[in-house]
């Protein structure tokens, strides 16, 4: 019950935020310089045009009017027309969103295998070779931006040696699978188009790598300062002494305790994938949501914008709220901290 | 009266008296700082890095062996070069030497990193003291709650859309990027304040009748100064980052503005068979971005060995 309490007035607090958000970006939208109407009519358009456009779009209004025609809409399901792609933004935000979704959960897989991996490693043999690599790599991953990563990637793995796609999501000649969730893998297997799912996969593993390096490094630095600082721990001790084998040692009273803290800051990692994903997706051509909103940013396509905007602050809000509840299940002391303040 | 206020002030600061007994403390404390600083050799590879970016990027038009290459600048008859003793890291499309570009390049990267954060420093940290002295008040709920909004989002994700509605151009990223990066600092010393709040020292002010601003300022920031100077130094990278990535996108500097992450998008163009246009340029921000963490770091130990 107090568990249901916690989560409860987690989801109240995100959604207070993303109010907030909308607000912020809408009113953005509409203050800066720039003319939307002008921009939809297009610059030779009449000024009767532009007016009418003008009036279509509520743009005629006073500005907290037009927040609210928006937000009856979006709760219709309506998030306005995008002017680059012809097509209700709704729409777009159902075809492009998978992908960027897609990527995202393979690099949180990769992130999640390699930092346990080269942090257990680093922690069990600290200030030897083995940790001292893993650091030097931590340092570098950690300084590296994605798509720096993306762009040598691509260079080395797949211009040079040719073993990955260089870019999209497709070969050409694949069959791509029919549109059932629009998660292509998810697709592909439905349809058992086995050859599709594989080159779909085969294309992302690049751009899901170049995303995932820096919370790898991010994340097995905190994991190796975790077992570093609980081997000296009574308990470790208490184990030692009591002859409990060097493995059970290492995987239960070692390795456990020092996986949550690295928990405790997946949100940020998800946050460094989340925002990444606009660079990567671009230096690897991906057809995903971030590359659909660059566009509309770079076109000053507003109606986009805002969406694009919104949907990223939710899919971050989804996401750390996941977070948060994997943590307070893990340790009580969150929970019990939070009604305790 | 006011004497009176700055002994006791004196004698409720937080750092003991049997340090401050030495003859001169300031100097005394500064020497132990570069001791806990140095103990770790990547610290000084950290500040050896900073050190050689800065001065790289404030001498470029002295240092770089083309600077004219820096802006408009075409000879067809050298572009593509790889590199050669003559241009180590190579000639991009237009004949310009890729190594000039990218010492001008840090000067850009500095220069966003150096105006966003003394843009932001100064409210961020004025509005978290305020949240945090006045903690459970309208106040702190109007800061942090605003805050939190900025914060729902990813920055970089934010600086973009917020980018997108301007002219882009250097200017706008950086007044883009310092309009979404207070709520960090504000976030920061309200953690920081709400956890000194309740010491002696400040009690002691409070009761002996100190003014607000007094205590907000004169007990409690200098104590939150230490996570600040941290978080200062590791965001030097950060923006550097975001900037990167604003002109990365297209979002932030034009070309033919030697900014790196222009570079890096411009290059990309090219690969693979011209890579060295866009890799070094790629390697540079990364090698920027790693110095001022691994000095951030340093700084950190400075601080973590005093408590």
């Amino acid at each position: 019950m107090k568990f249901l309490t916690y989560i409860v007035r987690r989801i109240a607090f995100s959604v207070f935020s993303l109010i907030g958000l909308s607000i912020l970006v809408f009113t953005l939208s509409r203050i800066l310089p720039g003319d939307p109407a002008r921009m939809a009519a297009g610059p030779r358009a009449p000024e009767w045009v532009v007016e009418q456009i003008r009036a279509q779009l509520n743009l005629d209004k006073p500005i907290y009017i037009q927040y609210f025609l928006w937000v009856k809409d979006v709760f219709r399901g309506d998030l306005g027309y995008s002017l680059v792609t012809r097509r209700s933004v709704t729409f777009d935000v159902f075809e492009f969103l998978p992908a960027t979704l897609e990527l995202i959960l393979l690099s949180t897989i990769i992130f999640i295998i390699g930092s346990i991996v080269l942090g257990a490693i680093a922690g069990r043999w600290a200030y030897k070779l083995p940790d001292n690599v893993v650091r030097a790599f931590a340092y570098i991953g950690v300084s590296t931006p994605a798509f720096v990563w993306a762009i040598i990637f691509q260079l080395i793995f797949a211009w040079w040696l040719g073993w990955f796609p260089t870019q999209g999501s497709f070969s050409e000649g694949i069959i791509q699978p029919p549109k059932i969730t629009g998660f292509k893998l998810m697709d592909s297997l439905i349809s058992g188009n086995l050859i599709a799912f594989k080159d779909y996969l085969w294309h992302m593993i690049l751009p899901s790598l170049a995303l995932a390096m820096s919370p790898i490094a991010q994340n097995a630095r905190i994991i190796r300062m975790g077992m570093v600082e609980n081997s000296g721990k009574d308990f470790i001790a208490l184990a030692e002494s009591h002859g409990l084998p060097d493995r059970l040692i290492m995987l239960k009273y070692l390795f456990k305790p020092s996986v949550i803290p690295a928990v405790t800051v997946m949100g940020m990692s998800i946050a460094a994938l989340l925002s990444n994903a606009f660079l990567v997706e671009l230096v690897f051509n991906w057809p995903g949501f971030s590359r659909y909103a660059v566009n509309a940013m770079l076109n000053k396509d507003l109606n986009a914008i805002v969406a694009s905007v919104l949907v990223i602050g939710i899919v971050y809000a989804v996401a750390n709220l996941i977070v948060d509840v994997i943590v307070a299940y893990l340790d009580p002391r969150i929970r019990y901290m939070e009604r305790g303040e | 009266m006011n004497k009176l206020k700055l002994r006791i002030t004196n004698l409720t600061r937080k750092r003991s008296s049997l340090e401050t007994r030495k003859s001169s403390p300031r100097r005394e404390s500064l020497k132990r700082a570069w001791f806990n600083f140095r103990k770790s050799p990547l610290s000084l590879v950290g500040l050896g890095i900073s050190v050689f970016c800065i001065i790289v990027a404030v001498f470029a038009p002295y240092i770089a062996p083309y600077p004219e290459h820096a802006g408009y600048y075409i000879n067809f008859d050298e572009a593509y070069q790889p590199p050669n003793w003559k241009h180590p890291f190579g000639t991009d499309a237009y004949g310009r030497d890729v190594l000039s570009r990218v010492f001008f390049g840090f000067r850009f990267s500095l220069m966003m990193a150096g105006v966003v954060l003394s843009l932001v420093v100064p409210p961020g940290v004025i509005l978290g003291l305020i949240a945090g002295y006045f903690r459970g008040t309208w106040l702190d709920m109007l800061i942090m709650r605003i805050a939190d909004v900025f914060i729902a989002v990813p920055p970089l994700v934010l600086a973009l859309a917020i980018c997108s509605v301007l002219e882009p151009n250097v200017f706008n990223a950086m007044m883009a990027v310092s309009l979404m990066w207070w709520p960090w600092y504000a976030r920061l010393v309200y953690n920081t304040v709400s956890s000194i709040r309740n010491e002696y020292y400040v009690i002691a002010a409070e009761l002996l009748g100190v003014t607000k601003t007094h205590i907000m300022f004169k007990e409690i920031l200098p104590n939150c100064l230490g996570p600040i100077l941290t978080k200062l130094t590791l965001d030097v990278g950060y923006v550097i980052l975001i900037g990167a990535s604003l002109s990365f996108v297209g979002l932030g500097a034009q070309p033919p503005t030697p900014d790196l992450g222009t570079m890096v998008s411009e290059g990309a163009k090219y690969l693979p068979n011209y890579w060295w246009v866009t890799i070094f340029p790629a390697l540079a921000i990364a090698f920027i971005i790693l110095g001022f963490n691994l000095l951030g770091d340093g700084i950190r130990d400075i601080f973590a060995s005093e408590r």
